[in-house]
């Protein structure tokens, strides 16, 4: 489904991604995990076209879109969950959707089901984006990508912020996804999170990827998680 | 009495004139964080393409509709042609624009000459209107009621449309908008091009009564500055707000203190942003 190749990703001045290398398969939930400042935010800007690479290939469905526009490569099928969720401040939570809404793959994701999906949501429909609270945040900000029908979705530090209890209704929502048949590669420092819902993670150090295997084999891993994840 | 009320509207009229310019370049600014110093200069093109119009056809509504026209389209060719180069820069944007202020003034310089000039009024708004002791030319009512109009529709297209809402998403966090697939760089030519429809009707709205010359370019673009100013960059109601406001003091400041001038308007101005350095309306 998504192919990243070799990519080489400068951030301002700073030399981050350096010939890094993953792929997400349909219907996979990937994570990559490492420490702060490793590079994880870099990729999933490289990936949705903020800060294209300036080497390498990314590939959704075996094209390239490496080089495209970031709005030409959410609507080709990139859903994005950024860091800090970045929920626009002025639009209500109902303009959130209604932007973000397009036919996309198809699996009909509308307005309505979104807001099935999050019924705090519906609640809060006509609440402007900065008077909700983290939790509420994270679920527009779900929404909000999960209305376009992507084929893919990105999120960064899904995790981060929120109470445990809303991190766990986190992990269900995404189980669900997930059974919906959706691709998703999530990036995150919260380790016991990502075990829980990935099929398959790297780990990522100094801007390239250094270990990957099946969740399962990471926890049994000692070594590994000692060098890179500092547990 | 009738002195008051009589500046009162004529300070209304001003101030929706006012409105007309600051709102484009309040949202031009909003979106693309650029203060496009030519935004005076489709005010007197808008006056001049329109007044050459109505020296061939005769009628008030072709010439409106040619000068927004031509008019747009220099915004437009501004915009994707030569702005688009520079995103965030705003010394090179700065510099961009003030270059095209001083083509533009010359240019209308060469074709039309250097003799002030006023539009001629539509035929139906020639009369004045009576009410007990104050008369009143009905064409300041028409063009309080234009900006109005234009206001409510500004408002409905940024608040209750999905345009709107695009808008307000790329004002906000333009690199996430673009994420969640919005078109950030066709809606800053959109709305660039609407700043210049606005500023032409202005020039054509404006043109009976401010009239263009040498110079107005200027003296507008610096009034639709302070309103803006006042009223907080990227806020539509700050610029009607500001616009009023500034109308209301310019008319004023003359009719009682004309030795003073622009200092009723610059005075005030230095006093709001030193309580409120945003301006009234204004987040940032």
């Amino acid at each position: 489904m998504l192919e990243v190749q070799d990519i080489h990703t400068n951030y301002g001045e700073s030399y981050i991604l350096q010939g890094l290398s993953l792929r997400l398969g349909q219907g996979q939930v990937v994570a990559v995990l490492g420490r702060n400042g490793v590079g994880k935010t870099t990729l999933i800007r490289s990936i949705i076209g903020f800060t294209p690479p300036r080497r390498g290939r990314i590939l959704l469905r075996g094209e390239d879109i490496t080089h495209l526009a970031p709005h030409e490569i959410a609507r080709r099928g990139v859903g994005l969950v950024p860091q800090g969720r970045r929920i626009f401040a002025s639009l209500g939570v109902g303009e959130h959707l209604e932007i973000g809404q397009r036919a996309g793959n198809g699996a009909g994701w509308s307005f309505d089901r979104v807001l099935e999906l999050f019924p705090r949501l519906r609640e809060r429909l006509r609440n402007r984006g900065n008077k909700l609270s983290g939790g509420e945040q994270q679920m527009l900000a779900c929404g909000r990508a999960l209305v376009g029908n992507p084929d893919i979705l990105l999120m960064d530090e899904p995790s981060e912020g929120l109470a445990p209890l809303l991190v766990r209704e986190l992990g269900r929502i995404l189980g669900r996804l997930k059974a919906g048949g959706a691709s998703i590669l999530i990036v995150e420092q919260n380790l016991a999170f990502a075990l829980r819902v990935a099929d398959h993670v790297y780990l990522m150090s100094k801007g390239k990827i250094v270990h990957e295997s099946r969740p399962d084999e990471l926890l049994r891993n000692h070594e590994v998680k000692a060098r890179y994840l500092g547990v | 009495m009738t002195f008051w009320v009589t500046q009162a509207l004529n300070g209304i009229s001003f101030g929706m004139l006012l409105f007309l310019l600051a709102a484009g370049l309040s949202l031009i600014y909003g979106l693309m964080r650029m203060l496009n110093l030519a935004h005076g200069s489709y005010y007197i093109l808008g006056g001049y393409v329109g007044l050459a119009t109505i020296k061939v056809t005769g009628s008030f509504v072709l010439a409106a509709l040619a000068a927004t026209a031509v008019v747009t389209l220099i915004g437009v060719v501004m915009e994707r042609f030569f702005l688009r180069r520079f995103p965030e820069q705003e010394l090179p944007q700065a510099l961009l624009t003030f270059g095209f202020l001083l083509i533009f003034a010359d240019l209308s310089l060469w074709l039309w000459g250097g003799t002030p000039q006023t539009l001629p009024k539509p035929e139906i708004f020639e009369r004045s209107i009576r009410m007990g002791t104050i008369v009143f030319p009905s064409y300041r009512l028409f063009v309080i009621g234009v900006g109005l109009v234009i206001g409510l529709g500004l408002w409905w297209l940024q608040e209750g449309t999905r345009l709107g809402a695009m808008i307000r998403a790329g004002v906000d966090d333009a690199e996430m908008a673009r994420g969640t697939g919005v078109n950030v760089g066709l809606l800053s030519t959109a709305v660039f091009a609407l700043g210049a429809f606005l500023a032409a009707l202005g020039g054509i709205i404006g043109g009976p009564f401010v009239g263009v010359y040498p110079g107005a370019d200027f003296e507008i673009l610096e009034m639709a500055l302070v309103v803006v100013i006042i009223g907080g960059l990227g806020s539509l109601k700050g610029a009607f707000v500001g616009g009023l406001l500034v109308g209301l003091l310019d008319n004023f400041g003359k009719a009682l203190f004309p030795e003073l001038a622009l200092f009723t308007v610059f005075a005030p101005m230095a006093i709001i942003l030193a309580i409120r350095p945003t301006g009234l309306f204004g987040v940032r």
